[in-house]
């Protein structure tokens, strides 16, 4: 792997940039693999990476049915942060945070990781009351969290309309200084690029359509560019997780649906942090290009499409607008969607399922990108070693049938 | 936005609607006697088909009433919607 540094810029500025070395290989698939994980997107990658670089295991393929980071990694709004209620997820969530903060480093790669800030907005008095309540959850902890009252919510985001005669007035926020965004495109790219480096074979347009078990354990995987054998296979496919399940006949309490988002054109600097409200269902932040990046909430039926109605769009123009009455005459350039993987309790399944050698890493819902790094990380562990890892033990397939719930519904996790 | 042909009312758009998930999951008989495994199954089971679904809507913005549709999970279009108690069409069973 050729090292991204100041030296080496010089070097090949004489070449005129011409001769840098492809960021990644396209090899052909191998007979058989130790682990083939499905999805090169940002778990899949930060998994391959995590299984190479913590557990030695290097005789891996990630395989893609389309091209590397093109699903729901480059199609999120980017946001990092942790202050999640309940200690299982919120540990998950932290072991992520510490990681983004030195992985642009570690991954020699510029994720353009920026701890601008994020604050969840409170609408009413109940949200306020159970926004003390997680601010505090956090607190315990170690989760850095602030709760806000209006004014000082004005400091920070002065565009912000706080009247108290609008529908639905700001009466504070939750503050975590720590959160804010990375480029997720980056994220993928820069694991793929140190997955490479350590061996790992990343084959894209490949898609798996068949897992072969025998005996109740698997043995391979049926793709679009032939047979692979292999003992472990690793899910990490999102929306759709349970379409490669059923594969294997195991079944998942998941549903997809489409989640839509949106850019405006380029302005000047506006807003230096990020917005999220959950009561309203918006969220915005301002890339360094300058374009709003607003997120919205997800259909209610569940989709594949990767599309939505344009009704939720509206809805969440209409509070964003709201929430901020000078972007109401900014035209918005592009409008995507993806397909989501929602749990019933909000909260994701990463571990073994009842086919020995198939593992899943899903239903992440809304809130996938920013766990990538601690995903990757307990995934991987669970995979190298057949058994979870601390931080992922409680998120097993089995809590649906012994009732031990982590849910994250309304506590953080409507809007991500 | 997809238009939902309301077998009461008629064509609306689909911001009348609301969601009800999966069609056709039968009730437990008798839920005293189902182990954990079926609990969960029966709460927690619904198939997430990538293709055509048979699905529940109730038209809450207008006669309140549920019926059963068959969409495409895929395209979003409604292949065929009927009352809630009836076969869905084509199904032979």
């Amino acid at each position: 792997m050729k090292s991204y540094s100041l030296l080496n810029l010089i070097r090949h500025s004489f070449s005129r940039h011409e001769n840098w070395p492809r960021v990644w290989r396209s090899p052909q698939p191998k007979e058989s693999y130790d682990v083939v994980i499905v999805g090169a997107g940002g778990h899949g990658l930060a998994t391959a990476y995590y299984l190479a670089k913590n557990h030695g295991v290097t005789n891996v393929a990630v395989v893609e049915k389309g091209y590397l980071g093109g699903g729901s990694v480059g199609r999120n709004t980017t946001i990092v942060r942790s202050n999640y209620l309940w200690d299982e997820t919120s540990f998950l969530y932290e072991h992520a945070m510490k990681l983004w903060e030195g992985l642009s480093q570690e991954l020699n790669f510029n994720l353009m990781f920026s701890q601008r800030g994020v604050l969840n907005l409170c609408h009413n008095l109940q949200e306020l009351r159970d926004t003390a309540r997680r601010v505090n959850s956090n607190k315990l902890n170690g989760i850095d969290a602030e709760l806000l009252n209006t004014r000082q919510v004005a400091e920070i985001v002065p565009i912000l309309n706080t009247s108290p005669n609008i529908r639905y007035p700001v009466l504070g926020a939750s503050y975590q200084k720590r959160g804010g965004t990375a480029r997720h495109d980056a994220v993928a790219w820069g694991y793929a690029r140190a997955a490479d480096a350590r061996g790992v074979d990343i084959i894209q347009h490949c898609e798996v359509t068949g897992i072969q078990v025998e005996n109740g354990e698997v043995t391979g995987v049926d793709t679009t560019r032939g047979v692979i054998k292999t003992g472990k296979v690793a899910l990490a496919v999102a929306g759709n997780t349970t379409v490669l399940a059923d594969m294997a006949g195991v079944r998942l309490p998941i549903s997809t649906h489409p989640l839509q988002a949106l850019v405006s054109e380029p302005i000047k600097p506006v807003i230096d942090s990020v917005v999220m409200s959950n009561a309203v269902h918006a969220y915005v932040s301002q890339t360094d290009k300058g374009e709003l990046i607003i997120g919205a909430g997800i259909d209610s039926y569940s989709g594949y499409g990767m599309r939505g109605s344009y009704a939720v769009v509206e809805e969440t123009i209409e509070a964003v607008v709201e929430m901020f009455p000078i972007f109401s005459r900014l035209r918005l350039l592009r409008h995507w969607g993806g397909a989501v993987d929602i749990c019933p309790d909000a909260s994701p399944i990463i571990g073994k399922t009842p086919v020995k050698g198939l593992y899943v890493d899903c239903g992440w819902g809304t809130g996938g990108f920013k766990s990538t790094p601690g995903s990757g990380w307990v995934y991987a562990h669970t995979i190298a070693n057949d058994q979870p890892h601390e931080l992922n033990a409680p998120f097993t397939l089995d809590r649906f049938v012994t009732g031990e719930l982590i849910d994250e519904h309304g506590a953080a996790a409507v809007a991500h | 936005m997809l238009y939902i042909d309301c077998p009461y009312c008629g064509s609306r758009e689909e911001t009348e609607f609301s969601y009800g998930g999966e069609a056709h999951i039968a009730r437990p008989l008798s839920p005293d006697q189902l182990s954990d495994e079926e609990w969960a199954h029966y709460l927690f089971g619904q198939t997430n088909t990538s293709g055509l679904y048979r699905e529940r809507w109730v038209h809450t913005a207008g006669c309140r009433r549920w019926f059963n549709a068959e969409r495409d999970t895929v395209t979003y279009e409604i292949k065929s919607i009927y009352k809630a108690g009836e076969k869905p069409p084509g199904s032979g069973d």
